[in-house]
């Protein structure tokens, strides 16, 4: 007997829904051995892991304001998967976002209105498309692969931003701390509950259901999934495959970049050299986990942020490295790969006994 | 020592991990197969090949144990490609996120503890020579080890067999497949030893470039060799040149701030990243040299018919 995968006629829609849940609950029985492994009680850990972050209304919302980021970057690389452009760059996109976007408290710090905190959303996400379109142009001009391009602007980007805060932009009266100034008034995003849930959150809820309801009934949501699905259908069709590359990288790009932007304007208030717990990459897993959906992203966003709150509880509880967040967040994507196998496929015992009725052939 | 000897010895140093990692991802793509995940199992084969030294007390059993970290580290995306049939792109990605992470975790407790140093070869009367001894004759073993893969690989993908197979899988696995080989079995070989060059490759970083365990001390450098494939339009030869003027753009901006020239420490730790976009840009403009060795089935699963 030999198990081996069999191609299914047609997708298999409700694997679809089940890989993912299978896929977490493979996340958790390997994190309950690698726990067990390192001589920690398995399941206290698994429950701080999992589940304490969602005990106590201080630590959801931390979950929440975690989730933001997440989900706004996730939509917009889930768009961007759908039409197969491998935009892995989005850390990137977040921090010129979010550099852009600080000019507004660090050179016109005077400038206090409404209308201050709408231009720095709007640098935010221009910043953040702007720089997504640097791999877009390279890709639809020279044909040069996105991936690595992408990726490689990570690193420019955060040495950029490295750069502006210890020399041009760094507070004058910060005791020469690698830090900009501190944004006040109409520069900060509007807060409510105990001062940490901020109106970044509204943003990002609305861009997932914007995009989902694009992707389901609009014409460029269609244009999308032929272009990602059938590459020739969707040339025949006179979809043009530069525009899907570039408006891809903008859209995504911008997301991530207002992402970036909401995290300065909110959490924390000032510019400084790091920015984000490399809430770009984790987004990418957060895009797969929730099926390049739009409204299945917010449940994979809220799922990483508890990963995040988890991994700093488990520090604090048990004296785990938090680099076992990273682990956690890697082992999913490995596990969602794997489970989705089961949507094309399916496993299918054979016999390794010669076929008799062969044995006339050759 | 004079300086110019200076100097080109530590560019072979920042050059050998590029060309370790990348000619093993060459024969990869050679095969077929898209391995995004050099930088994961590079940064698997440093934190083990320093655990494996910092407790031996042995600088090889940490190269061996790199070796077979960055081989187990392969096969769970051969597995998962080859086997399972995922999307290789996004099974790349996992594998650097997972590596990133699994590295990270293992090497929480080797944080700042002192390595050990790969020795340098010493060849006697050889290695003494003016001038050309130390370059020549003295380096550390892998930096010999690279050379010889790369020799290794040119000759036996163009010369061997084993190599016209190989060939034969990345260009069309369906016609490789028709004529009885084993498609499947030739990519893991292939994806088994990228994963052995990787893990060499991280090694060379925990214990010869820096002898101590830092995290992500990868640095971008596996995303870099991955660069270095396509701009070497998939001939070794080109890798090796290629894997050089890289580790000379990095040694350049290292010696740039050394020296306190008035550009910005940030622009210069960026060259290399530049560096990889315009060499990209480069290679890709030029499309018949970019497409005459492009493995015709890269990046794309194969499933023989039953």
């Amino acid at each position: 007997m030999q198990l081996i995968l069999e191609k299914r006629a047609q997708a298999s829609s409700i694997m679809n829904l089940w890989s993912p849940v299978l896929a977490i609950f493979l996340t958790i029985v390997m994190g309950g051995l690698i726990f067990a492994m390192m001589g920690k009680p398995p399941l206290t850990a698994l429950y701080l892991y999992f589940i304490d972050p969602l005990t106590s209304w201080w630590s959801i919302e931390e979950v929440l304001v975690k989730a933001g980021p997440l989900v706004l970057i996730g939509v917009g690389l889930a768009v961007c998967f759908k039409a197969n452009v491998w935009n892995i760059g989005a850390e990137g996109q977040l921090t010129i976002g979010a550099l852009m976007g600080a000019m507004v408290p660090v050179l016109w710090g005077e400038w206090q209105s409404p209308l201050a905190l709408l231009a720095m959303l709007c640098l935010g996400a221009l910043g953040g498309a702007l720089f997504g379109l640097i791999p877009a142009w390279l890709k639809t001009r020279f044909g040069v692969n996105e991936i690595l391009t992408s990726l490689m602007l990570v690193y420019i980007a955060q040495l950029l931003l490295d750069w502006v805060v210890r020399g041009p932009w760094k507070d004058p009266q910060g005791y020469n701390f690698p830090k900009s100034v501190s944004f006040e008034g109409w520069h900060l995003l509007p807060i409510w509950g105990d001062g940490r849930m901020h109106a970044g959150l509204l943003i990002s809820l609305l861009a997932a259901v914007l995009l989902f309801w694009i992707m389901r009934h609009t014409l460029k949501g269609f244009e999308i999934k032929v272009v990602g699905s059938a590459p020739r259908a969707g040339a025949f069709a006179g979809f043009s495959h530069t525009k899907m590359v570039w408006f891809c990288f903008a859209l995504s790009g911008g997301l991530a970049g207002l992402a970036g932007l909401i995290e300065l304007a909110g959490p924390i208030g000032q510019l400084q050299p790091n920015i984000s717990p490399s809430y770009g990459f984790t987004a990418i897993i957060v895009a797969f986990l929730g099926r390049l959906n739009p409204l299945g992203v917010i449940f994979a966003g809220i799922l990483l942020a508890i990963s995040y709150i988890g991994g700093e509880g488990i520090q604090i509880e048990l004296g785990i490295s938090s680099k076992i967040t990273q682990m956690f967040q890697g082992m999913l994507l490995f596990f969602i790969l794997m489970c989705d196998t089961l949507i094309l496929y399916r496993l299918k015992w054979i016999s390794t006994k010669p076929n008799q009725h062969s044995a006339g052939y050759i | 020592m004079s300086p110019y000897e200076a100097i080109l010895l530590t560019i072979i140093t920042a050059s050998t991990p590029l060309l370790l990692a990348a000619i093993g991802e060459l024969v990869v793509e050679r095969s077929g197969v898209l391995n995004l995940g050099i930088e994961g199992m590079m940064v698997m084969g440093a934190v083990c090949g320093f655990a494996a030294a910092h407790v031996t007390g042995s600088a090889w059993l940490g190269v061996i144990t790199a070796t077979f970290a960055g081989i187990a580290t392969s096969l769970l995306f051969g597995l998962l490609t080859q086997t399972l049939m995922t999307n290789q792109v996004a099974t790349g990605l996992a594998i650097t996120l997972l590596g990133l992470g699994l590295s990270g975790l293992i090497g929480s407790g080797f944080v700042g503890l002192p390595g050990v140093k790969l020795a340098n070869v010493a060849i006697p009367w050889l290695s003494d020579l003016p001038y050309v001894g130390r370059l020549l004759f003295g380096q550390d073993p892998l930096v010999y080890v690279s050379i010889s893969l790369t020799v290794g690989v040119a000759y036996v993908l163009n010369h061997t067999r084993m190599g016209l197979v190989i060939r034969a899988v990345g260009q069309n696995h369906a016609s490789a497949h028709a004529l009885g080989y084993r498609v499947v079995a030739v990519r893991y070989a292939c994806i088994a030893f990228g994963g052995a060059t990787s893990g060499l490759a991280g090694a060379y970083l925990s214990l010869v470039y820096t002898p101590q365990w830092i995290e992500n001390m990868t640095a971008g450098r596996g995303w870099i060799a991955l660069a270095l494939v396509v701009f070497s339009t998939w001939l070794p030869a080109r890798l090796a040149a290629g894997a050089y003027l890289f580790g000379g753009v990095w040694i350049l901006g290292l010696y740039a701030q050394g020296m306190g020239v008035g550009i910005p420490s940030q622009l210069l730790s960026s060259l290399p990243y530049i560096a990889t976009i315009l060499a990209l840009v480069i290679i890709s403009t030029n499309r018949r040299l970019s497409l005459i060795n492009t493995p015709a089935s890269l990046g794309k699963g194969f499933v023989p018919d039953r």
